[in-house]
């Protein structure tokens, strides 16, 4: 087991490495830089001089190599550097914006465990019933809205309907206060993104629930407890779903992952401060510490949770160990 | 795959994938329909959707692309169908050649990154050992990489036409695929009528495309369809952000884009038809999908 | 009445003089300013790359930081359209200049305060100054070309500053009226030039409270503010947000009360039907417009013929009224700020291509030149920056025109940086660009249409002694018609004769504000008028 843990963290690493330098390459192909956009950004004109002045500033004068032996340096000594923006900390950058980000995904994953595992288990118990049918088309229809698409029209319903009933429009606030200072007014801010959000997330961790749980039924075990004429309710609760769960949690935790990258479009729609919108504007901005530092977050998160993913299989099912 | 799309593909497919599926007959079109009515119904809306795409020239009413200052923002009607956008063009008009846009990106990104997939699952799952060892390790790289950066970086390297759009969509589907394929291609690597046919003396290439691939059709068929739909979606939040195609070309990604959301509380319709082309066209080739998979797979068949 | 405000004002530049004034007094003589609450308003971008004005361009920095600052002196807040009269902040009277016009000495208020308590002296806006002009080893001052007619800027004692000008010049005051150029604290500066890049510390209408990266910025009542009973309000919150819809929404909504910018009419409009007498709106010409620039260095655009027909196809008078509608364009004009006493009038427009009155015939000729050219059916790319308002809309409206003469383009749309750097480099075809000034100036607006060689910030890719010596001759010439007939001069052989750059329709300023919000006046620009003194709540 030890071994296969080992192997398996070793192998992240050129992951790791080779994210690192496709981001560093892909940012530098893009044409201009950040000195250009911050220059051009008042539609006034500008100086070569100033150009270059702000390259020597930046340190993008420097040879390729030696910018990238910094970066990698920096990951490895996990000093990320000022953001090429704003010449603020990167790791402040990220961090101001995290909570808002996190706060939604975790509301979503709620959100998407309370629809998901009930109705998924009832759907598949009820199998072919026009119920499972109804969840079953629900599910699907998750799956294919684009969520920013549910954003709009979930933003526009909310205003519409408050003047319609109230005489003036409500829409939640436009800025974040953090959970324990002020409940109320963070919840009606976040509950709508995250139930945008959350929507596709139960929408596919409803299907996995429905599938597995099929799968288990069949098993000989249940088959045996139902022979023994055990309630059924008993075998649901104590057998079957208990077994059924391992694959939805394993599925909820890597698209955990996705979920902080579906934020891009989300926290577009309704102008949330959080990691999504950071990196759109990191990227458009062309401020190649911040995206960099982000794409590496990104892809460390998404490697950490297959890891984390990998290993639990490994310690389930000892066939995987010694493959 | 939904509105991840910035920095994934979701892997939900991947998930939901049974790998160990044997060989089976899709059995005739008619047998499908009657076992998947479900199923149907996707391939009847994927069908509409192909219908639009292919025949946009007859069936659009009006120019997609012309505007038309006098009819600005008007609701539905009978000469408009379904409105007109804020440059006075004709929603309907647009929706009927955005199914082309958007069948060209689906199709083209699922078969060009499948097929890529395909190949390399299909090559490293065969020669195993290092060459196996350093594709993974450049699949897991895409795999892990955003979305954004990509699709970003091919834009305004190259320009936002509609082929570098598909490139960016692409690229990221083929390691998903390639996971899939090389799982399914290692049980039968070991199968002895490989070794009895590299045995023989047979090339690597006659093995790979007489044995192994037609052992991972079935697979590669249902993430096929998923990826169109995926695709689709993708294209849409790319368009969404302002890096998929470009006005005045009509896709629905981009009918959502600017003008749709500013609109949204006084015309309605701007912003809710092309939301609704996008649902249906990838609800269909979920459905038809799943259907695919539960016709091509024994182990689910019977439920 | 504008126009010829300032006329008068432009002939009374003309001769030398300029008007003193003391500071204007509440705009709004009917009621009277009530004091307290909080403006709650949205800043249409994102945060600002740093804080520092003297460095940063873009109208966020303004937006953002502008009621923290005092500036030496400024358009009238309470009628900031008119752009030819100055007025004092931090100086007691306007200076009539000494010297030929090369000495200006402006006497210093006494008793402001920063808001670290320590006072603001001369010595602190000659810093200002020096550090605006004549910018340190390593800090870069993102105007300082404004400005080379200045020799040196002191402060011979507390009350006191001397400009020093190298030669008489009238685009100095204009550019002295920069709102960008806020007046920092001497002993910060010559402790650390970058300082004001991530900290606030000024002697403005209100004093920074807090800032939260990428989110808001807020500020409270200055209670030593030197202006009398300003400002009324007890507080200031700006909050960023790029995205349109979502600022409509929050206006609608009143989470907020007004921004700044500018709207385009489709959600005026939605504002008005939904809010009715809740919302009121200020409207000005806007001194930005588009231009399309085709890369004459690149064929077939190196020929006139093609550049011409290209123009002559877009019917820009039936245009305007309908992209009016959607996008915030308006106004039909050349390359002169509309209503300046320096533009052409609508008679002048005509004479030129892109401006005929008949547009079937225009667009015959277009299509004869283009024949003769050999270049029918020509296709190209139209490069395009990834703004919705207005340059998307534009760059989709002029490609519907080409298509009546059957060229056919498509649009590439790019984010900023690589925008820029394919208009640097000479990488593109045509290009959908603008021209966007503060205080209206027009010999310094007009500036854009020169090549390359006398202008670097030209991206046509023309070279033109002929063009330059008609502008130089026109910057020299102090008789006002005169230099009017050459500012027809150089336009016409821009626009009309070489076809190097094509004037696409100035933008339009709409700015919603809730009726409750009092005070505050439009002016035709978005950098000016930012420090929010004179606003009040009629609540």
């Amino acid at each position: 087991m030890y071994s296969y843990i080992a192997k398996r963290v070793l192998m992240t690493i050129p992951t790791l490495i080779g994210a690192a330098a496709l981001v560093f390459i892909l940012m530098r192909l893009i044409p201009g830089d950040v000195c250009v956009v911050r220059l051009g950004s008042g539609g006034g004109s500008f100086s070569e001089h100033s150009v270059q002045m702000c390259h020597a500033e930046l340190g993008i004068n420097r040879p390729m190599i030696v910018q990238f032996a910094d970066f990698v340096w920096g990951l490895f000594t996990l000093n990320l550097g000022n953001s090429m923006w704003s010449g603020k900390p990167v790791v402040l950058e990220i961090a101001t914006r995290l909570p808002i980000s996190i706060e939604i995904a975790l509301l979503a994953a709620v959100v998407a465990i309370v629809v998901a595992i009930p109705l998924g288990t009832i759907s598949a118990l009820k199998q072919n019933t026009w119920l499972d049918l109804v969840v079953r088309t629900a599910a699907i229809a998750g799956i294919a809205t684009p969520s920013f698409w549910l954003g709009i029209l979930s933003i526009v319903l909310v205003l519409n309907v408050t003047q319609a009933i109230t005489g003036s429009p409500w829409m939640p606030p436009i800025e974040y206060v953090p959970l324990w200072k002020d409940p109320i007014r963070n919840l009606s801010m976040t509950l709508l993104p995250a139930i945008t959000v959350g929507y596709r997330y139960a929408a596919v961790s409803m299907r996995m629930t429905r599938s597995t749980m099929l799968e288990v039924m069949r098993e000989d075990y249940i088959r045996t407890a139902r022979a023994k004429g055990l309630l059924r309710r008993i075998i649901i609760n104590r057998h079957a779903l208990k077994n059924a769960l391992l694959p939805v949690v394993t599925l909820l935790g890597i698209e955990f992952a996705f979920l902080i990258g579906g934020l891009v479009v989300t926290e577009q729609v309704f102008n949330l401060n959080g990691i999504g919108r950071l990196f759109v504007l990191a990227v458009q901005n062309q401020d190649y510490t911040l995206t960099q530092a982000l794409v590496m977050l990104v892809v460390a998160i998404f490697v950490f949770t297959n890891l984390v993913v990998d290993l639990t299989y490994a310690w389930l099912d000892p066939r995987i160990r010694f493959a | 795959m939904s509105t991840s799309a910035p920095f994934h593909f979701a892997p939900q497919a991947v998930a939901e994938e049974v790998t160990e599926i044997k060989r089976s007959a899709l059995g005739t079109a008619l047998e499908f329909c009657r076992r998947q009515p479900v199923g149907t119904l996707g391939m009847v809306l994927v069908l509409i959707i192909a219908v639009n795409g292919l025949g946009a020239e007859w069936i659009a009413p009006y120019n997609p692309t012309s505007n038309d200052f006098a009819a600005m923002t008007e609701a539905p009607s009978r000469t408009h169908l379904l409105g007109t956008d804020q440059l006075g063009r004709d929603i309907f008009s647009r929706i009927v050649f955005g199914a082309r846009t958007a069948l060209i990106v689906g199709f083209s990104s699922a078969i060009v990154g499948g097929f890529a997939g395909l190949v390399l699952g299909v090559a490293s799952a065969y020669f195993g050992g290092r060459i196996d060892l350093i594709m993974q390790r450049f699949m897991d790289i895409l795999m892990a990489f955003p979305l954004i950066i990509m699709a970003l970086a091919i834009v305004s390297i190259f320009g936002t036409g509609v082929h570098n759009v598909i490139a960016a969509i692409t690229i990221p589907l083929i390691p998903r695929c390639a996971r899939v394929v090389r799982a399914s291609a290692l049980p039968i690597r070991e199968v002895p009528y490989v070794d009895a046919a590299r045995a023989c003396g047979f090339g690597h290439t006659r093995i790979i495309l007489r044995h192994m691939v037609p052992n991972v059709m079935a697979p590669f068929l249902i993430m096929l369809t998923a990826f169109v739909g995926q695709a689709i979606l993708a294209e849409a939040s790319l368009s969404y952000l302002g890096l998929g195609v470009q006005e005045p070309v009509p896709a629905w990604g981009l009918m959502l884009q600017g003008g749709a959301e500013e609109y949204a509380t006084t015309a309605p319709w701007i912003a809710v038809f092309p939301g609704l082309a996008i649902m249906l066209t990838v609800f269909g080739f979920n459905l038809f999908g799943d259907a695919l998979r539960d016709a091509l797979d024994p182990k689910l068949r019977d439920r | 009445m504008y126009a010829t405000t300032v006329t008068q004002g432009l002939m009374a530049a003309c001769l030398g003089v300029v008007l003193a004034a003391g500071a204007a007094g509440p705009s709004d003589a009917e009621d009277t300013p009530k004091h307290g609450g909080t403006l709650t308003y949205m800043i249409p971008a994102d945060a600002p790359p740093s804080l520092d004005s003297h460095r940063e361009t873009t109208y966020a920095l303004v937006h953002t930081i502008a009621p923290f600052y005092s500036v030496l002196i400024r358009l009238d807040p309470s009628n900031p359209s008119d752009t030819t009269h100055f007025f004092c902040d931090l100086c007691t009277e306007m200076p009539m200049p000494t010297d030929d016009g090369k000495t200006y000495t402006f006497k210093i208020r006494e008793g402001v305060t920063f808001q670290d308590g320590s006072p603001l002296t001369a010595a602190d806006v000659a810093a200002t100054w020096n550090a605006i002009i004549f910018p340190p080893e390593g800090v870069s001052s993102a105007r300082e070309t404004w400005y080379t007619m200045v020799e040196k800027v002191e402060a011979p004692d507390a009350t006191t500053v001397v400009f020093h000008l190298k030669y008489g010049s009238l685009a100095f005051l204009p550019a002295l009226a920069d709102p960008y150029a806020m007046i920092y604290e001497k002993k910060i500066l010559e402790k650390d030039p970058h300082w004001y890049e991530k900290n606030v510390m000024g002697s403005g209408p209100f004093w920074f409270a807090s800032y939260d990266l990428g989110q808001s910025i807020k500020g409270t009542r200055n209670p030593n503010y030197y202006h009398k009973g300003q400002p009324y309000l007890d507080g200031v919150v700006g909050i960023f947000s790029p995205k349109q819809s979502v600022r409509v929404d929050a206006i609608r909504g009143d989470r907020a009360a007004m921004e700044f910018r500018g709207l385009p009419p489709a959600a005026i409009n939605q504002l008005q039907q939904q809010l009715g007498d809740k919302i009121t709106v200020q409207t000005s010409d806007w001194n930005c417009g588009n231009l399309i620039t085709p890369n004459s260095r690149r064929k077939p655009f190196d020929d006139v013929r093609v550049r011409k027909a290209l123009l002559l196809a877009i019917d820009q008078w039936h245009g305007a009224p309908a992209l009016s509608k959607i996008a915030n364009v308006h106004t039909v004009g050349g390359i002169v700020f509309p209503g300046s006493p320096l533009a052409a009038t609508k008679a002048e427009l005509e004479q030129m291509a892109g401006f005929w009155p008949d547009i079937e015939k225009s667009r015959a000729e277009a299509r004869r030149l283009l024949k003769e050219a050999g270049a029918e059916g020509l296709t190209f790319e139209l490069l395009n920056r990834n703004v919705d308002q207005p340059y998307m809309f534009v760059g989709t409206w002029i490609i519907d025109e080409w298509s009546k003469i059957g060229v056919h383009a498509t649009q590439k749309v790019v984010p900023t940086g690589p925008w820029f750097e394919a208009m640097r480099d000479g990488n593109f075809a045509v290009v959908v660009e603008a021209n966007c000034n503060g205080v209206v100036n027009p010999l310094m607006d007009t500036q854009k249409y020169l090549p390359r060689a006398a202008f670097t910030e030209n991206y046509g890719g023309y070279v033109d002694q002929t063009e330059i010596d008609i502008y130089n001759k026109m910057l020299k010439e102090t008789d006002f018609a005169k230099q009017r007939a050459l500012m027809r001069e150089y336009e016409t052989y821009v626009v009309d004769t070489k076809a190097y750059e094509w004037p696409m329709l100035w933008w339009y300023r709409m700015i919603p504000e809730r009726s409750y919000v009092k005070g505050w006046k439009i002016g035709p620009s978005h950098y000016v008028n930012q420090d929010l003194a004179n606003i009040w709540l009629d609540q």
